[in-house]
């Protein structure tokens, strides 16, 4: 996405059961865990510190724990709260969520699981744990759509709506996963 | 600078089939709200304001949308009426076509008798809007956004930013969705659900009511398709309260801070503000925190209302149709009453009026909040 002026200065990829930064393996479980534990492990591994993870559905403990790991060396105070952007992705949506909590309608309905039936509730959880308070929104799209993404991005940018943004895709369904996180910048760092 | 402008609108609710219909119900004070008994939704009675049965049918064209699900028929409906308004050739490879959902087809869960075999391809966002955007010959992929209460207003703006960014000329702005037992249980859940018809603002006020719907606007920033006195769409802005995910900011700071970027990044000052078209749900915390950030924006002096009264909430097509309705009332130097609302309930004195008002103005704002801490504000100007 090295477009203009705009530069990925950290990226965090989490699939397979592995969980990667700036292409470097940071962490990784057997593949055959599945998803809850292998999210469970990698949480203890890399903070430990945050109870109000265990709350969450699988796509917003899958968002904060690829935020966590992208900003870990990086965080971004350096920035005004109003000054950092979300963009998110994926395929999805809250179904996997929605599923459970219709599972729940017929007895008793869960205000639990419900809060978690809107994709962009992952965006909240990233916020208030990390303080951004700028720009967010949610597209669903059947691929990772870099350039949809992209443009989005240049312009919020482009009217200085974001100084610095994390941007990516989140997916979750069943067992099946993928969690691609850039953070743009103006200015070009090299990676960690 | 580019400008972009309103081309063409559309409303289907159940007041009516076209923001001709819708307006002129609501500009004479009447609802869509009523008490419902509906054990397929709801094991007890509620209100909502909802289609009646049989109304989609009536509006279908020699085409029947059978193939289509009811969610997929009010994007349809809605898409094909403002279309028919404007000579714009959405397949010329320069329009955006952009679908605004909560929960899109989650009624398909609902109608199988094992929810383990619900149809999940059909119940993607996007696949769903493919759907719709193929009916009308648009091959392209669709942009669909999903964030809750605002993504109605947010898929304006978002249409805004990339016309302005130089990716498209036009855009199709179009959102729905539909009152299901999965929705309604969710707010029963959080006991968010008001006993009566939404009371906006006011003293007494016990929640949401909800409802259903599709509204669809066409934008575009070329000279030769936009009409005599059409809509301009300002500047907005999107912020987060990083507070809660199903409660509001407490102090209402960040819609504030929303709301002063959309004035400014407009060209404006709080005094050029006609009125507010606030989100006004009717929760105790939503419209307490709305007042607040009146009061932190400095739009104490101007009037603010709220169309829940009339539509309920309409999710993912609130912020369409209530942009809509403003956009009418703009050019008709009308400010809208907030139905329901008698006494006024909120810490900060808002403007909130019960009666319909004449008024000169040129510019108006419309706001909206969510889940997951979400906040957006948009001006919209003659």
């Amino acid at each position: 996405m090295e477009k203009g002026e705009l530069y990925i200065t950290t990226s965090c990829v989490i699939r397979d059961n592995q969980i990667t930064r700036n292409g470097a393996l940071l962490w990784e479980t057997s593949p055959e865990m599945e998803l809850p534990d292998f999210l469970r492990a990698a949480y203890d591994h890399f903070s430990g510190q945050y109870p109000k993870f265990h709350k969450m559905d699988n796509l917003c403990k899958l968002g904060w724990l690829a935020t966590e790991v992208l900003l870990q060396d990086k965080p971004l105070a350096g920035y005004a709260p109003e000054e950092t952007g979300l963009i998110l992705t994926n395929r999805s949506a809250s179904l996997d969520t929605d599923l459970k909590y219709y599972s729940t309608v017929k007895e008793f309905p869960s205000p639990a699981l419900f809060v978690y039936t809107l994709p962009n509730i992952v965006m909240g959880e990233i916020s208030i744990r990390h303080g951004f308070k700028g720009e967010n929104i949610f597209f669903t799209t059947d691929h990772f759509d870099m350039e949809l993404i992209t443009a989005y991005a240049e312009q919020l940018f482009s009217e200085n709506a974001v100084s610095a943004c994390i941007c990516g895709w989140i997916e979750v369904m069943n067992q099946q996963y993928e969690v691609i996180l850039h953070l743009v910048e103006k200015d070009k760092q090299t990676y960690n | 600078m580019k400008s972009v402008y309103v081309v063409a609108d559309n409303i289907l609710s159940p007041l009516g089939r076209t923001t001709e219909e819708n307006f002129s119900i609501v500009s004479r004070g009447q609802s869509g709200i009523q008490l419902h008994e509906n054990r397929a939704l709801s094991v007890h009675p509620f209100y909502a304001a909802m289609l009646p049965p049989g109304q989609l049918e009536r509006y279908w064209s020699e085409d029947s949308l059978d193939t289509y699900t009811k969610f997929e028929q009010l994007l349809i409906l809605s898409v094909q009426n403002a279309l028919d308004r404007t000579t714009i050739d959405i397949t010329d490879g320069r329009t955006a076509f952009i679908v605004s959902t909560t929960k899109g087809n989650i009624e398909l869960l609902e109608q199988q008798s094992d929810p383990a075999n619900a149809p999940l391809k059909e119940m993607e966002l996007f696949n769903t809007a493919k759907k719709v955007a193929a009916y009308f010959n648009y091959n392209q992929d669709p942009i669909v956004i999903s964030n809750a209460c605002i993504s109605g207003l947010l898929a304006i703006l978002t249409a805004r930013r990339l016309i302005l960014s130089g990716r498209y000329d036009h855009a199709v702005v179009t959102g729905a969705d539909v009152v299901t037992q999965f929705v309604l249980s969710g707010f029963q859940s959080f006991q968010a659900v008001s006993s009566e018809p939404c009371r906006p603002f006011d003293a007494e006020r016990k929640g949401v009511t909800l409802g259903e719907g599709a509204a669809t606007v066409i934008l575009t920033s070329k000279e030769a398709y936009i009409p005599a006195n059409a809509i301009k769409v300002g500047a907005g802005a999107v912020s987060n309260d990083a507070n809660h995910i199903s409660g509001p900011s407490r102090t209402g700071m960040e819609l504030s801070n929303a709301i002063q970027l959309a004035i400014k990044g407009s060209g404006l000052t709080q005094t050029d503000i006609g009125f507010v078209s606030a989100h006004g749900t009717a929760t105790l915390y939503n419209d307490e925190m709305e007042s607040k950030a009146m009061q932190l924006a400095g739009l104490l002096d101007v009037p603010v209302n709220s169309f829940k009264g009339y539509y309920g909430h309409t999710l993912g097509a609130a912020g369409l149709i209530e942009a809509i309705i403003g956009m009418h009332a703009l050019q008709q130097n009308l400010v809208i009453p907030t139905l329901g609302f008698e006494t006024l309930g909120v810490s900060q004195p808002v403007k909130v009026n019960r009666e319909i008002e004449q008024k000169d103005m040129q510019h108006f704002l419309k706001t909206v909040s969510g889940f997951g801490g979400c906040n957006a504000a948009m001006i919209f100007s003659k």
